[in-house]
């Protein structure tokens, strides 16, 4: 296609056929821009969005430091459930019943009941446990530490946030260790390999591009969530600052406008993250991606005979 | 090398295995065939504990498998001393089973780095040397995904070999090739026959095992129906199953 070949007699005569319009594609395509326009112009001269204050308030130190604050939130939060929905998942992959069933009870627990409820919960732990002892049961501890004290509003909302997520992390997670073939389990077995070197070397990297999407979608979901930390009450993350803010101003809406873009500019980050990892966890299984390690042009095949010749097709055909 | 006393696995109410005796001699190269589901990989699976065994002994190189035998009782092993008589014996998947997340030089490498704990340096000249003795120098960097069936089945061959093992195991190594790729993997598992490494060999391809097989074993319905040298059986069956079996693949 497309190389200009010395005239051959038996070829036949290449297509130029007059392309098929479709009218009714362009019209919608219209419609969709003018309203994105109308919209857009309207909204700038809108007086109720009050652009100057969101440009004012946007970079505020109280605003950027909350948005930190969110993030720190959100990080830590899912740092913690993803560690603990990849031993909830084991757990519940494990033969013993008991381990599996305190697994499944923690899910049911956590994933049954609201996340802001369970945020209320954390916020009077100091009401319901005075202090935590550590030591011997019914003997005298040897630290005892007052709850309240020891324990911040901040890291009641990671707690709190962390021990929801992780339940939904542990099914993001079981779903990718079942998603990777019993050969391969066998295969790392055979070769003498213990269980949890099979997990960490094999199982785990090969489950990682089916639990990955899926987080990145809990990650985003995460990053709105803190949103609800002013249940424990903590109250300076992004959301929760900018309406203290706005309470002050009388003005909500620029300051709701403010929050929103900080939390799509987090997100929009944590997309391309996202992507990255992804490519990464692609390896080796990427039949949609040219092989890099690969030399161009060369497939699978003995370097000699047709299969050589057929394969060398894939990675021109990515490309195009 | 091999020593399997009456040796018998049941799936449930499903017996796949019924008392099955035979031995195999060091540097013997035995070859089972039988129809699909008569238990021949269910064997093999047994001898490096993927299968646990419901009756019977089955020992290598004189150690029991999978048990420990002490006073008149069985103690089973620990997964780790499980996993320790696994590294001395190799095993080929019919369906390769490559790691598709490393490329086929990794893959070689992973057991005896991470199992055996060698040198990196040392154990990447050996995944080389021994991707090289299959003939696939070349595609040392190459992930499974893309290289062709049979080379992926030699990179598995160079996998189980780099674990340096007393006994190779072959689970229908061919069955899942192109025909006009079978040809590549049995010369390996010929020339592996001839460095003179025992191995168990399931398989189909009655041409290899007249060839290399120093003893052939045709299983059926669970039981050894006939053993001898394979040039006798394959041409001489003496039993009724085995005849039948052979006039259809012949």
């Amino acid at each position: 296609m497309g190389n200009p070949e010395p005239a051959d007699p038996c070829e036949s005569e290449p297509i130029r056929a007059i392309r098929l319009r479709h009218p009714w594609r362009t019209v919608l395509a219209i419609v969709l821009v003018l309203g994105l326009a109308l919209f857009v112009i309207d909204a700038a001269q809108r007086p109720a969005y009050d652009w100057p204050s969101v440009a004012k308030y946007l970079f505020d130190r109280r605003i950027s430091q909350a948005a930190l604050n969110t993030l720190q939130l959100t990080v830590y939060s899912m740092v913690i459930a993803i560690l603990l929905g990849v031993v909830l998942a084991v757990m519940r992959l494990t033969p013993n019943p008991v381990v599996k069933s305190v697994a499944w009870f923690y899910l049911w627990v956590f994933r049954g009941t609201p996340v802001y409820v369970q945020l209320v919960f954390w916020g009077l732990l100091a009401v319901i446990y005075q202090s935590i002892d550590i030591g011997i049961p019914f003997m005298d501890p040897w630290y005892s530490f007052e709850t309240s004290a020891a324990l911040s509003t901040f890291m009641l909302a990671v707690i709190g946030l962390a021990l929801n997520e992780a339940s939904y992390m542990s099914e993001i997670v079981r779903a990718g260790l079942l998603s990777v073939n019993r050969g391969q389990e066998e295969a790392a077995t055979a070769l003498g390999m213990s269980w949890f070197q099979t997990m960490r070397r094999i199982i785990l990297p090969q489950s990682m591009r089916v639990i990955i999407p899926p987080t990145g979608n809990e990650v985003i979901s995460m990053l709105k969530t803190t949103s609800l930390v002013t249940a424990v009450p903590y109250s300076f993350d992004l959301y929760t600052r900018s309406r203290d803010i706005s309470a002050e101003t009388f003005n909500p809406i620029p300051m709701l406008i403010v929050a929103s873009l900080w939390y799509l500019f987090f997100t929009s980050i944590l997309m391309v993250g996202q992507y990255f990892l992804e490519r990464r966890f692609a390896r080796g299984v990427g039949e949609r991606r040219a092989d890099r390690k690969a030399p161009a042009g060369s497939g699978p095949g003995d370097g000699a005979g047709p299969v050589a010749g057929k394969a060398a097709v894939s990675p021109e055909r990515v490309d195009a | 090398m091999v020593v399997a006393d009456r040796v018998s696995k049941s799936f449930g109410t499903n017996q796949v295995l019924r008392s099955i005796s035979l031995t195999v001699r060091r540097g013997e190269v035995m070859c089972m065939v039988g129809p699909s589901g008569s238990g021949k990989s269910t064997f093999l699976r047994c001898i490096n504990h993927l299968e646990v065994l419901t009756a019977g002994r089955l020992s290598v190189d004189g150690d029991l498998i999978g048990y420990r035998e002490a006073n008149g009782k069985l103690y089973e092993l620990h997964p780790r001393e499980a996993a320790r008589q696994r590294r001395d014996i190799g095993m080929v998947f019919q369906l390769f089973n490559l790691f598709p997340h490393m490329t086929a030089l990794e893959n070689v490498m992973e057991a005896p780095q991470r199992v055996k704990g060698q040198p990196k340096a040392q154990v990447e000249q050996r995944a080389r040397d021994l991707l090289s003795r299959v003939g696939l120098a070349d595609r040392c960097d190459y992930y499974p995904a893309h290289l062709s069936g049979g080379q992926q089945q030699r990179v598995a061959i160079a996998r189980a070999l780099a674990m340096e093992p007393k006994l190779m195991l072959f689970d229908e190594p061919t069955s899942a090739l192109d025909p006009e790729l079978v040809g590549e993997v049995l010369d390996v598992m010929k020339g592996l026959a001839e460095s003179g490494i025992t191995m168990i060999v399931v398989t189909h391809e009655m041409g290899f095992a007249r060839e290399v097989a120093d003893s052939l074993v045709f299983v059926d319905g669970g039981v050894v129906v006939e053993t001898g040298r394979p040039g006798d059986v394959l041409s001489n069956p003496q039993h009724q199953r085995t005849q039948a079996f052979l006039s259809k693949v012949l």
